[in-house]
């Protein structure tokens, strides 16, 4: 749900007069979230082209090869996509020294060779996406592999700005990014979450020490478990302000990810923390109705009635009239409404004096002088 | 080869990594050098392989010494043009004409140079191999900078793509024990498929083991591998000519 969730609204774009909305992909080294966000992304990307609405994507990669995303897709989507390569020569090492054939790369896949300059990345993003506007695909999303690279080159603030130029122009209907969250500091994460609509970040299945540290041999079981699920929490910022919170888990199988919903938290924490016992501590519906039906030994059931308080200077005659009041001897009683109540056990309290309030919270002991 | 059904073979995918970023890390109470000598020896076993060699730590007499005990001959195999060693125990990338980017750009090309070289020679390398001892010390040449260093780091790996050439590093993990961030380290463990850990025992010193080796195949997308296993933790002893692994009470 969370996944169709979030590649309908990259699908749709924004409403006119509105920014475009942005997911924020968080992983960590947390073994092995940094591959399995990697899995994702390129399951997003995969979603979003396979959704035949006339989506394109530019792709900006800094992780991996354009080829190797190329490699990935169907040759039917290589005409809905257009690589941004910041990935073979980021700082033009290689052309300064070895230019290479002008026929050199394949015709949707762009050299980036100044990463310092961030103004012309912008317009080489742009100036991508225009071309696939002149093609008519009037949706284009860009996706970003990952900012943690882009972070090397530039510092925050010119980063950030870039995202909120590609979010606000009318060329870009949707934009989606990656980042590893032990590269940067916490501010450096929450920047990026407040520019975007929709966070996903991944946790592990089984939470564990510091596995650098920790006894390896013993916790492999763990960790392999890991390596083959994991927790996709999803944070979903509506137009109205209200957030929607999503759990569901990650599955990795043979290059395949899947998603699947997980019990809810509540039931899983109210399920660990009944202690599992021989005994049978439940109660059957019986037993809370007979539960609630026990008239306490206190002098009021707080049901909302008059509390009728033997006082101790009534008259016998006075209490033998009132149909509610005390018994004979003197005694106090409380009320019975029920008169299946007047076969059970009673409860005789005798007040020391008029002064005790009822239900005081006073010891009677206190006087005493032990 | 006899050599690459041990536990490391195993867990590396029982052949030598290709196109794939390795990345071995020790410290000081166990070393992992012993791996890169391993390393290094079954990839010049191989039928027409290449070795681009960068020795920051070492002269060349010291691996030649070690590799001759695991009878592998680095005068060899340097003269017969399979090895490329370079030898840079003074390296620094600032120099009076360049700054440390450009020192770094030049070693790099220097190295995708001779790894092209391999590749279009007649009897052209079906196997090339970079590896670097150590990045600690490339960080010292570079004068501090980790961001240079993961330029030049970045680069080297793009070769791993364009020339299916493997990128084997050794790295001191507690160099960055003290930090309270060590983003080089991180960023060494986002870039690598395959980490090689080198500890001590959890029980301290052993005179019949020398230490734990945990072995991490994170793996492409694509991989088929059926086991679907991605972790090894096994223990080691070096020897003189050679290594020995086993699970933990299976020693012969």
């Amino acid at each position: 749900m969370a996944e169709g969730l979030i590649v309908r609204s990259l699908r749709d774009g924004s409403l006119p007069g509105e920014h475009a909305p942005a997911l924020c992909l968080e992983d960590s080294l947390t073994p092995p979230l940094a591959s399995h966000s990697h899995a994702v992304f390129r399951h997003l990307l995969t979603s979003l082209l396979s959704t035949g609405t006339g989506t394109a994507v530019v792709l900006v990669a800094f992780h991996r090869s354009p080829s190797f995303y190329l490699s990935l897709l169907s040759p039917t989507f290589h005409n809905s996509i257009r690589l941004l390569d910041c990935y073979s020569d980021p700082l033009a090492w290689k052309s300064n020294h070895h230019p290479p054939p002008s026929s050199h790369s394949p015709q949707n896949i762009t050299l980036l060779t100044n990463l310092n300059h961030l103004p012309h990345f912008l317009s080489s993003i742009l100036h991508l996406a225009k071309d696939f506007g002149a093609q008519g695909h009037d949706r284009v999303t860009v996706a970003i592999d990952s900012v943690t690279h882009m972070l090397r080159h530039a510092p925050l603030p010119s980063v950030l700005q870039l995202l909120t130029n590609l979010r606000c122009h009318e060329k870009i209907s949707s934009l989606f990014w990656l980042i590893h969250t032990d590269l940067h500091e916490p501010k450096v994460i929450s920047s990026f979450e407040y520019i975007s609509t929709m966070i996903a970040s991944l946790q592990p299945i089984v939470q564990l020490p510091d596995y650098a540290n920790a006894n390896i041999s013993a916790s492999i079981t763990s960790l392999e478990e890991n390596y083959s699920k994991a927790k996709f929490n999803v944070r979903l910022k509506r137009r109205n302000g209200r957030v929607k919170l999503l759990c569901e888990e990650l599955l990795i199988e043979q290059g395949s990810v899947k998603f699947s919903s997980v019990p809810s938290v509540s039931s899983v924490v109210a399920q660990n923390l009944i202690p599992k016992v021989q005994f049978n501590i439940q109660l059957s519906d019986k037993e809370r109705m007979d539960r609630a039906n026990v008239v306490l030994p206190f002098e009021h059931q707080g049901n909302g009635q008059n509390i009728e308080i033997y006082d101790g200077r009534r008259s016998l005659s006075e209490s033998q009239k009132d149909p509610s009041s005390i018994k004979i001897g003197g005694l106090s009683e409380q009320k019975r409404s029920n008169n299946n109540k007047s076969e059970k056990g009673e409860i005789h309290y005798i007040r020391d004096s008029d002064d005790e309030q009822p239900d005081s919270d006073e010891d009677p002991d206190d006087d005493l002088d032990i | 080869m006899a050599e690459l059904c041990d536990l490391l073979a195993e867990a590396m995918g029982h052949s030598l990594p290709v196109g794939k970023v390795v990345l071995i890390g020790d410290c000081v109470e166990t070393s992992g050098a012993f791996v890169l000598h391993l390393l290094l020896k079954r990839c010049l076993s191989l039928d027409s392989s290449f070795v681009v060699f960068v020795a920051l730590s070492h002269p060349f007499s010291h691996y030649d010494r070690i590799l001759r005990k695991m009878g592998c001959n680095l005068s060899a195999q340097k003269k017969n043009g399979n090895l490329h060693f370079l030898e840079l125990l003074d390296f620094s990338a600032r120099s009076k004409e360049n700054s440390v980017d450009d020192g770094f750009c030049k070693l790099y090309n220097e190295i995708r140079k001779s790894v092209e070289a391999a590749r279009s020679k007649d009897t052209k390398a079906s196997c090339v191999y970079i590896m670097i001892d150590d990045i600690s010390l490339l960080e010292i040449a570079a004068d501090g900078s980790e961001n240079d260093v993961l330029n030049f780091l970045h680069y080297c790996s793009t070769l791993t793509s364009e020339t299916d050439c493997s990128l084997i590093i050794l790295n001191h993990e507690d160099v960055y024990s003290s930090e309270d961030a060590p983003r080089l380290l991180a960023h060494l463990q986002h870039l690598s498929d395959i980490e090689i850990r080198a500890a001590p025992l959890n029980t301290g010193l052993a005179a019949d083991v020398h230490g734990q080796l945990t072995v991490i195949n994170k793996g492409l997308l694509n991989d088929d591998r059926r086991s679907g296993r991605r972790i090894w933790n096994f223990q080691f002893k070096v020897k003189e000519n050679s290594v020995e692994f086993f699970y933990p009470g299976s020693q012969h």
